[in-house]
């Protein structure tokens, strides 16, 4: 008995120690936690203030009727309801889609194609970094203008060069069918920085892997999809969701280049919502209710991808 | 039978082994070498094509720009068409007030970004890694799902028309420049802080005098990243800076654009956007490894 209990003493002493510090944290935690807070002080004001009040505003506007002026009007989800109603919600919700997926695919297939040129030992490979990277740091206002004369129909370069070589081309974003694969176009010249990031991912891959698939009699063509595509995985799923929460906002190249047109064609959602609250006569409710679909949106989509990635996206090796 | 001897076979074989290892080679060089330098060449050449054009168009008189079909450069370049640009747009007055908010979100994002980022990356507390999860979520929060609250809230704190809604939020960080800032910090050896607390520096003296002055070059990749951020920005300043006084370049340009008709003045619009672009090429040219430096952080997992 005695021994029993000798025994049994210090285990749960010891779960104690370990529970009670799990809920209590120690003196030196404190006043590291104390420490901390003041460092971190200034970010958690930021994140309450700016993003997490915020959130819950627009959440709430998203459930009155609200002109800027006076109090908003509480009409429950009528708002939402509006979003099965509204033919302009559907057609922003739907170009904001194709956008995105056209542009994402496109420029994962790019920036790869880029970064595998890239890696290679190129003398001059900084040369054709910068110029790939450049566009991407630049101001998008500025690209919207210049793409605006470069796909003009009798000022821009792109169609005179087109109408050498023996094609009729479109008025790009003077065509509903083609205003989008205008600001698509647009959307690729940010693929510099995106092939830094895949070619970042590319050096890290072992090179080992390809000389034993060398050995083993495997081409280019093998190496490429079974060692560089599954070992390239994580990179482009980081990408993909980057990229998709990116497409989802575009906003600025419709604004300048179409102001949503021609037809809508290019009123994507977060313009629609733009022009709900400032331009409409402030609908600033029904906007916020689009900004909630947004967010709700782009959540899901991230999270469909993620889930699907545990069955093509590989960690084993990276 | 033995008409092919030993010695045949192994000379056929020779033979064959180097019109092999020569057909390795080239294919090899086509792969290694003339593949990627067409690709790339081919696709600098793309990525150029708006800025050839935005310069050619910046230099054609009214006589050239109204041609059809359009010619392939300026015959007679007009150099003062930047002249006539600045004065027929108010350039000057657009770019100060950019200049203005760029500094102030340069100065901010250099002060707050260290500082919390010290506080995720040097000082251990309980709980710190998973809060540290929270602060990368909120990169993935799209901002314009929120403008509509965040106009109301500025309009009723008088901040309309004023530069703050663009520059107050930087002084209590950006998700993006912690992390960088972070993964920074983590990188300095921890015996730096342990022995100077052994020494009795407590943690503001430790992060003043001695984790600061090592982030130096971190300080200069966000200093130049904030700086890019506020001078490119459109939708801040669309939404907030209503009075054209405070307009910066990327509206000003743009209600300028909107309110020429179609055929005039394109030459001037390019004129102008070649003196936005110019600044920024300058800087990524001067500080290319700091900008591929921060994307190479970025793509940490």
């Amino acid at each position: 008995m005695t021994a029993e209990s000798d025994v049994a003493l210090p285990t749960t002493t010891a779960a104690e120690l370990r529970l009670k510090r799990r809920w209590y944290p120690s003196k030196i935690e404190r006043k590291q936690l104390l420490l901390a807070s003041i460092f971190i002080g200034p970010w958690v004001i930021g994140l309450l203030g700016f993003i997490l009040y915020p959130i819950a505003y627009t959440i709430y506007l998203s459930f009155t009727r609200y002109g800027g002026l006076g109090d908003p009007v509480w009409i429950g989800l009528a708002n939402y309801r509006r979003f099965f109603t509204d033919p302009n919600f559907e057609n922003a919700l739907f170009n904001t889609l194709y956008y995105t997926g056209l542009a994402v695919p496109i420029g994962v297939v790019i920036a790869m194609m880029l970064a595998l040129a890239m890696n290679t030992d190129l003398p001059e490979i900084p040369i054709y970094r910068a110029i790939l990277f450049l566009p991407s740091v630049l101001p998008l206002f500025a690209l919207s203008f210049i793409f605006k004369a470069l796909l003009d129909p009798n000022k821009g370069i792109v169609n005179e060069l087109l109408r050498n070589v023996g094609f009729s081309p479109p008025n790009w974003f003077g065509n509903p069918d083609f205003a989008k694969i205008g600001i698509v176009m647009i959307a690729q010249f940010g693929a510099g920085q995106v092939a830094l990031v895949f070619l970042a991912g590319l050096k890290g891959i072992p090179q080992h892997l390809y000389e034993a698939a060398m050995i083993d009699g495997a081409g280019p063509f093998n190496r490429f999809f079974k060692i560089t595509i599954p070992l390239m995985t994580p990179v482009i799923l980081y990408d993909l969701i980057l990229g998709i929460s990116m497409g989802l906002q575009v906003f600025t190249q419709a604004y300048i280049i179409t102001d949503g047109g021609p037809a809508k064609s290019t009123t994507f959602l977060v313009l629609y919502l733009y022009e709900n609250a400032f331009k409409f006569g402030g609908q600033m409710g029904f906007a916020s209710a689009i900004g909630v679909f947004l967010f709700a949106l782009t959540f899901l989509i991230a999270l469909v991808v993620f889930k699907t990635s545990s069955k093509w996206v590989h960690y084993d090796l990276t | 039978m033995a008409v092919i001897s030993p010695s045949d076979i192994d000379e056929e074989m020779r033979r064959g082994d180097s019109r092999r290892a020569q057909r390795d080679r080239t294919r090899r060089m086509i792969s290694s070498k003339v593949t990627p330098r067409v690709i790339l060449v081919l696709m600098c050449l793309v990525f150029m094509l708006p800025f050839y054009w935005m310069l050619s168009l910046a230099l054609k008189g009214v006589d050239e720009l109204v041609i059809y079909p359009p010619t392939l450069y300026p015959h007679t370049p007009e150099w003062g068409n930047f002249q006539l640009a600045t004065e027929t747009i108010p350039f000057w007055t657009l770019a100060r007030n950019t200049t203005v908010i760029t500094l102030i979100t340069i100065i901010g994002a250099v002060i707050s970004n260290p500082i919390i980022a010290y506080g995720f990356s040097r000082i251990e507390w309980p709980g710190r890694d998973k809060v540290f999860l929270l602060v990368l979520a909120t990169v993935f929060m799209p901002y314009p799902v929120l403008i509509v609250a965040l106009f109301d809230i500025y309009s009723q704190l008088g901040w309309i028309n004023t530069i703050l809604p663009l520059v107050v939020p930087i002084f209590f960080g950006n998700a993006f420049w912690i992390f960088l800032m972070r993964q920074f910090m983590l990188q300095i050896p921890k015996d730096l802080s342990d022995a100077a607390r052994l020494d009795g520096a407590n943690e503001f003296k430790i992060f003043w005098g001695i984790i600061l002055p090592q982030c130096i070059p971190a300080l200069g990749v966000i200093a130049i990243f904030a700086g890019i951020h506020a001078w490119n920005d459109f939708l801040g300043p669309l939404l907030y800076l209503l009075n054209p006084d405070t307009y910066t370049l990327a509206i000003g340009l743009t209600f300028f654009q909107q309110t020429q008709s179609y055929d005039v003045q394109f030459n001037l619009l390019m004129a102008a956007s070649t003196l936005v672009v110019l600044p920024v090429i300058v800087l990524f040219l001067l500080f290319q490894k700091a900008f591929i430096g921060g994307i190479s952080v970025g793509s940490i997992k």
